[in-house]
């Protein structure tokens, strides 16, 4: 049980410190140690493939992607400051958390048998339709990124004269 | 044991939740916005994972959660492929930079 807390509050404290620091490298490392206590989480609820796959994915892949785009756009903790007043935000965020605790929280008593089935065929055989939609989603990112990072070699204006 | 674990974790949601939502909220940093988007999906897909748990179904909540992590990859993808482009435009990552487009 106690285990189980210090998980739950290293979580908070890894994605706190996260969206805090002022240095996108430390921002990004901070939120790949937020994945792998995730990761860790979901293994300790008995979801062992999903673990796996959200250490490689989200605490390896993206935090490559985000070294990368860091690497490339420079440091840039401090912008300007926020639209919205920060109080305003807050009452927001209070909000918005009491609201999904409410429509969250009644449920969890109800708690019934673990059915033991297989992911892989819950995935192959009743969500089709969703294995699909990754496929696209996975070929719309490509193109996507292509679109976007590809670079544009328009001929200059004295080239078009000539 | 599980109602516990579930409880647990449905905290650490809400946290999650919060902390994602309010630095959308408040951060101007095209990147920042992509770590707070990515802290906000953590706790979608530990919010299914529990529900799978709770339910009895940890299967379907499974595959739900992998259909979360793919999706939410791609968005990460994109969107920091577009702060590199809105930073080698604009010289910085200001997100009212994009606002530029309309004109």
């Amino acid at each position: 049980m106690f285990i189980y807390i210090l998980i739950a509050f290293s979580i908070l404290v890894c994605s706190f410190q996260a969206v805090r620091v002022t240095r996108m490298l430390y921002s990004a490392l901070w939120l790949a140690g937020s994945s792998a206590l995730v990761a860790l989480l979901m293994y300790l609820m008995g979801a062992h493939e999903m673990a796996v796959i959200e250490l490689s994915v989200g605490a390896g892949l993206v935090t490559v992607l985000f070294v990368f785009a860091i690497n490339v756009t420079g440091e840039q903790g401090h912008t300007a400051p926020s639209i919205i007043p920060h109080w305003l935000a807050i009452v927001l965020v209070i909000t918005a958390i009491f609201f999904l605790g409410w429509l969250i929280l009644p449920a969890i008593p109800f708690a019934t048998q673990l059915n033991i089935a297989s992911p892989t065929q819950n995935l192959w055989q009743d969500r089709t339709l969703d294995l699909l939609l990754q496929i696209v989603l996975i070929f719309c990112g490509i193109l996507g990124v292509l679109g976007i990072l590809s670079q544009e070699n328009r001929p200059s204006s004295q080239e078009k004269h000539k | 044991m599980n109602l516990s674990l579930v409880l647990i974790a449905t905290i650490t949601v809400l946290g999650l939740a919060g902390i994602g939502i309010y630095t959308l909220l408040i951060t101007r940093n095209l990147i920042k916005v992509v770590v707070a988007l990515q802290i906000l999906v953590k706790g979608v897909m530990l919010a299914l994972i529990a529900a799978g748990v709770n339910s009895g179904n940890l299967s379907l909540g499974q595959t739900l959660a992998l259909s979360v992590i793919v999706a939410d990859t791609i968005v990460a993808v994109i969107a920091l492929a577009l702060a590199v482009q809105v930073r080698r435009h604009f010289g910085s990552q200001d997100i009212k930079n994009l606002t530029t487009l309309r004109r």
